[in-house]
């Protein structure tokens, strides 16, 4: 087992040093001129080259990759031009703003496709497989951004149901002790029933958007290994012991079902994790994306390599979770290590 | 070889009508995408101050934008648009994936070993970042969207490829091609590529409502397409100021114009995928 | 079904939030009461005026939580609503002064204190002004702008008195100990933080306040909002009546507009035209939109370049823009016309003014074919990208109109980042733009955008030294002969038309109906210390 997740380690690494490489040519690559940008209004050519000096971007490329790796090793991800910040403690703070959204998104998904999927695969080729199919299709076909605007125009403005979108909390309260860093958590372990009510408020919106565009993935990877699962020997044994469908369907089937749908999670969750840039617009959500998206249009390098970074290893750790997690679970895996 | 495949397309029809539906709105959007220009009431470009921000109506179907300009004209002429970015960006990635994933499958070695490290690079980044990256470094251009998009689906062409070059090594047909004095090279375009088109086809219809969607989102945050050029995602992004005011219809229409091409190629894609091949159907 | 279950499952979830019990907001909203929530688009990135890459909004921070010697004093302006005075110079942390040919001498507040408790003293204010003068960038070239150059100038006569030995004569001196730049640091504080590679603590003023000012910073979260909280103790002007101000970052335009509508924020500036517009009809809100002075849109054309190094060209360009179009469609009439005077000669020493030009194709038509552009010829049109919801539809009023005359225009968005590195190139054939100065003076306009020494706002590259020793004299003259010099300039200007002026903006706010007291600001800032809500 630890051979397996060591080996799987090694293979992580070429892809991160290849994301730190990419990322660094990237943004090297961007057109603007970050000096050019921060010297202000009325900055002379001087003032530009004093700044570019400052910054360490009048050195050669191999000098400023030496450098950035150097500070790198050190857990240093530069400063922001843009908020003035370390990337590190900025990214520190708005990950679990963002961690926590899409989180409670892949929720309320999996709260919706799972029931979808076992319907789908015990209906199968009924009109209830197929409206299983149109709707979660659908929702994969919405545009996020189109959603989130459209939901808060109609819940908030129109309908007045859910709160004003200003972030993770009323404008009038005080976030909760930063225990997790998870609004929700963190409101209820201080017993603060108040903020926790008004960070759910704020969540429901922007995650149902999220929800919404991860409903297909789930659904259909639930539905695909129900079939297999509902097709297989032992549930036929089970069936023609004379077992209720219910239970067959529940007890034995579902069971054995979940376990690809989890591996699927993982990949869903990484993917809303960096896709949910335009939602954290829309909601002013206070999270990475929207971060990184401010840092790229403004030509500041540090905390888009940062949240590049960032989102890499995330990935990379998540991957490795699930393997080994789904390691644990399923002996097959560790007999073909 | 084709009427059984004719056979089984109508019997999946048959049993999955849902795909008759996503063939009858490809069918559609392919007219709009071909002939929209000629269909189109009104001059997509010409702007009316007169009748600007007007309701959708008889004489405007979906109402006229801020400048006045036909919002039916422009949805309809914009389907060429966003179809050619998303074929465009398919297609590249399917010529860069493809090939590098059936050379790493056919050879291994340490043309597999660069060939799945690119693809785990790529794939370790958040992607739309990646693509914004792309088209701002490279340039605030179309063709730049099209690569931005082409790349970031490489990775899962090229995964596809190389799992099934890899089976197909020692297929008898490749050893018998091989046996008959074929260089690796020949045998490698001439006799595994083809075979494994079938399920590249299915990969480019399913990843094509994602390249849209893309697309648009990128030209929603000002990136690529040029104004005055009606494009779905820039409409929208236009549009979004208005909803407050009550002008849902600027964002509205091509909005939705935008999710039922996506849906469309999404269900084409299951469909697809079932009739190529249904081993894989789910 | 996809409806139904989207539907279902907010709808209960809106129920139960519409059911939630309202007994825990009393603290709420009294809270509410005494806070203004002021909602905007972006954020300060420094507490540090005199920092490097200091952005507007965080002049927004510095104006409120600092104080500067002298402030300007206040006039009703047309509509009756508060406006600066920059006639007038007033007391803020300095009680009086005396002004000689060679210098300004100040006496400071008896009993003014930096929010630490520590003294204000004459030896603080030479620090700073010493910091503005040294640091290099924005602040020490502003302060050059009214010949404040170099720290001999500054002496700290005593603990109340501080004194401004003058290089030379120049009317922009005093205007400019009033401008943001100036700022009193608490000196002692701040050479605790000082290092021997960072003498003037850059770095440690970025994240911390070394002030005295009206408000103190309970909170700040980069990026999202800044919470400032009243400092009771202030006595440097009338105690501001609002005890705490809210900056709120709202990335979208749009819930901008809902907030403010839904009476849930209380002021913003950052709303597109349409808004302001229809929110000035609104019973709800009061929209205040004051002519923000020495500032245009215009049209920019590279005069070094064909084919507008061509004068008729440029005079072609000028007659073909759809001016009134852009004012309907683009700007809602939330802006001033710069254009339909009655010919192009100036009408007096002011600026901006309007121009003789209006849209009139036929003589757009002649003059390109006189230029021996008959068959017209193509270009781009630039803006950034950043200025899009006014820019872009406005290019596009632009791009149709020109089309007319045989000008082939191509529209190209600049990502905000790039924008200002392409202008420091200058070769952007064409490219719509805005400029604004602080000190409210033709010349000082001028200086930036038409004269030779070519500045980043000369976006046109513009070279005429007849001009640059007509703006040079207008300087250090007054009276009838600096009359003389400034129509001068402008008559040349609008000839010339390197740039086609079309519309000076608007600042506009919108509030609720219970704020009161807002006052226009050179800078485009919001001062809190006015504001009252009842």
């Amino acid at each position: 087992m630890l051979n397996l997740l060591l080996s799987r380690l090694a293979t992580a690494i070429p892809s991160i040093v290849g994301v730190v490489v990419v990322t660094f040519m990237l943004t090297r690559l961007l057109p603007g001129d970050p000096a050019a940008y921060f010297a202000g209004l009325a900055a002379s050519p001087q003032a530009i080259a004093e700044i570019r000096t400052k910054l360490g971007l009048d050195k050669s490329l191999p000098e400023q990759f030496v450098a950035y790796v150097g500070d790198l090793l050190q857990g240093n991800l530069g400063n922001s031009l843009s908020t003035g910040q370390p990337v590190v403690t900025e990214i520190a703070t708005r990950l679990p703003a963002s961690a926590e959204l899409t989180l409670f998104a892949l929720i309320v998904a999996v709260g919706i496709a799972i029931p979808l999927g076992v319907l789908a695969a015990v209906k199968q080729g009924t009109w209830v497989d197929h409206l299983c199919r149109i709707v979660t299709t659908a929702g994969v076909s919405l545009p996020v951004f189109f959603t989130g605007l459209l939901l808060a125009y109609v819940f908030y403005y129109l309908l007045q149901w859910a709160p004003a979108p200003t972030g993770r909390l009323d404008i009038f309260l005080s976030p909760p002790p930063d225990i997790t860093g998870f609004y929700l958590i963190d409101s209820l372990l201080s017993g603060n029933l108040e903020t926790f009510w008004s960070a759910l408020r704020q969540l429901a919106l922007p995650a149902i958007s999220m929800a919404i565009f991860s409903l297909a993935p789930l659904a259909r990877m639930t539905r695909g290994s129900m079939l297999a699962v509902l097709g297989s020997d032992f549930i036929r044994t089970a069936r023609a012991s004379g077992l209720s469908p219910r239970t067959v369907v529940f007890t034995y089937a579902f069971r054995n079902a979940v376990l690809p749908v989890i591996t699927t999670l993982g990949m869903v969750f990484s993917f809303l994790l960096g896709a949910n840039v335009l939602v954290e617009t829309v909601f002013a959500w206070p999270g990475i994306g929207l971060y990184a998206v401010n840092a790229l249009i403004t030509s500041d390098y540090a905390p888009v390599q940062g949240f590049v970074l960032t989102m890499a290893v995330l990935y990379v750790t998540l991957n490795l979770t699930i393997d080994f997690v789904y390691g644990l679970v399923d002996p097959r895996v560790r007999l073909e290590s | 070889m084709m009427l059984p495949l004719l056979r089984h397309a109508r019997y999946v029809l048959s049993e999955n009508p849902v795909t008759g539906l996503a063939f009858g709105l490809f069918a559609l959007f392919m007219v709009a995408a071909l002939f929209g220009p000629l269909l189109a009431p009104y001059d997509p470009l010409q702007s009316n101050a007169a009748m600007a921000l007007k309701p959708p109506s008889a004489a405007h179907w979906f109402g006229t934008d801020q400048l006045g300009r036909d919002i039916f004209s422009r949805v309809l002429v914009a389907t060429r648009l966003d179809l050619t970015i998303a074929f465009a960006s398919v297609i590249l990635a399917f010529m860069l994936g493809a090939l590098s994933g059936v050379a790493a499958g056919y050879f291994g070695g340490w043309t597999d070993q660069i060939v799945g490290r690119l693809a785990d690079t790529i794939m370790a980044f958040p992607l739309f970042v990646l693509a914004m990256g792309i088209v701002a470094a490279l340039g605030n251009e179309v063709i730049n969207i099209v690569i931005a998009t082409a790349i970031i689906n490489f990775p899962l062409y090229a995964r596809v490829a190389r799992a099934e070059a890899n089976v197909r090594r020692e297929a008898g047909f490749v050893e018998a091609a091989r046996l008959s004095g074929n260089g690796e090279t020949r045998v490698l375009l001439g006799h595994i590529l083809p075979n494994i088109m079938p399920i590249m086809m299915v990969q480019m219809s399913l990843t094509m409502g994602y390249a849209i969607l893309n697309a648009a989102g990128l030209s929603f945050i000002g990136l690529g397409v040029r104004p005055p050029d009606a494009e779905w995602g820039i409409m929208v992004a236009e549009g979004a100021n208005f909803i407050q005011s009550g002008e849902w219809w600027i964002a509205l229409f091509p909005g939705a114009a935008l999710m039922l091409a996506v849906f469309c190629f999404n269900l084409l894609g299951d469909g697809l995928r079932d009739i190529i091949d249904p081993r894989m159907r789910t | 079904m996809k409806r139904r279950t989207f539907f279902k499952s907010t709808a209960a979830a809106g129920a139960a939030m519409t059911a939630a019990p309202a007994i825990w907001s009393e603290a709420k909203a009294q809270a509410r009461n005494e806070t203004l929530l002021l909602i905007t688009e972006s954020p300060p990135n420094s507490m540090d005026i005199q920092g490097v890459g200091t952005n507007r909004p965080s002049y927004e921070v510095s104006w409120n939580t600092y104080d500067r010697l002298i402030t300007y004093g206040v006039k009703k302006d047309a509509n009756g609503n508060d406006h600066y005075d920059y006639t007038k110079l007033e007391p803020e942390l300095a009680t009086e002064w005396n002004v000689t040919p060679t210098s300004a001498t100040f006496k400071l507040r008896k009993g003014a204190k930096f929010h630490d408790g520590t003294p204000i003293t004459a030896k603080d204010v030479k620090w700073s002004f010493d910091r503005a003068v040294s640091v290099g960038g924005f602040p020490t070239f502003q302060m050059k702008a009214g010949s404040l150059e170099k720290p001999e100038q500054f002496v700290a006569v005593d603990d109340n008195t501080f004194r401004v030995d003058f290089v030379r004569a120049d009317k922009l001196t005093m205007p400019d100990i009033g401008v943001p730049v100036p700022v009193i640091m608490n000196s002692e504080l701040c050479k605790k933080h000082a290092t021997a590679a960072d003498p003037w603590a850059m770095e440690w003023l970025k994240n911390n306040l070394a002030a005295g000012g009206a408000y103190k910073i309970e909170r700040w979260q980069p990026g999202q909002e800044v919470v400032f909280m009243r400092n009771d103790d202030w006595q440097n002007g009338p105690l501001p009546k609002i005890k705490r101000v809210i900056r709120r970052i709202i990335p979208s335009a749009g819930n901008r507009r809902a907030l403010l509508e839904r009476g849930d924020a209380d002021i913003s500036f950052d709303l597109p035209p349409k808004d302001f517009a229809e929110l000035a009809t609104s019973p709800k809100l009061t929209v205040i939109g004051t002519a923000i002075e020495n500032a245009m849109v215009y049209l920019g054309m590279n005069v070094n370049e064909k084919p507008f190094n061509d004068v008729k060209v440029r005079q072609a360009v000028a007659w073909a823009l759809p001016y009134q179009q852009i004012m309907d469609s683009v700007m809602f009439g939330r802006a001033l016309p710069l254009f339909g005077g009655a010919d192009n000669l100036s009408k007096g020493s002011y600026w901006p003014q309007k121009d003789g030009y209006k849209t009139d194709i036929a003589k757009a038509k002649a003059l390109m074919a006189a230029a021996g552009y008959a068959d017209g010829f193509e270009t781009t049109l630039s803006f950034d990208l950043g200025m899009a919801s006014t820019n872009e539809p406005l290019t596009i009023l632009v791009q149709e109109s020109l089309k007319q005359i045989g000008i082939k225009a191509t529209i190209n968005k600049i990502p905000g980042a790039n924008w200002r590195g392409e202008l420091l190139k200058k070769n952007l054939p064409m490219i719509a733009n805005a400029f604004g100065g602080w000190l409210n003076y033709p010349e000082y306009f001028f200086f930036w955008c038409y004269h030779g020494q070519n500045a980043v706002f000369n976006t046109m590259g513009y070279k005429n030294p007849a001009m640059d020793a007509l703006i040079d004299k207008a300087r250090f003259t007054s009276g009838a002969e600096y009359d003389k010099l400034v129509k001068g300039f402008i008559d040349i200007a609008f000839e010339e038309v390197p740039r086609v002026p079309i519309f000076q903006p608007l600042l506009d706010v919108a509030m609720q109906k219970n704020i009161t007291g807002y006052r226009y600001w050179f800078h485009r800032q919001l001062d809190y210390r006015q504001l009252v809500k009842s």
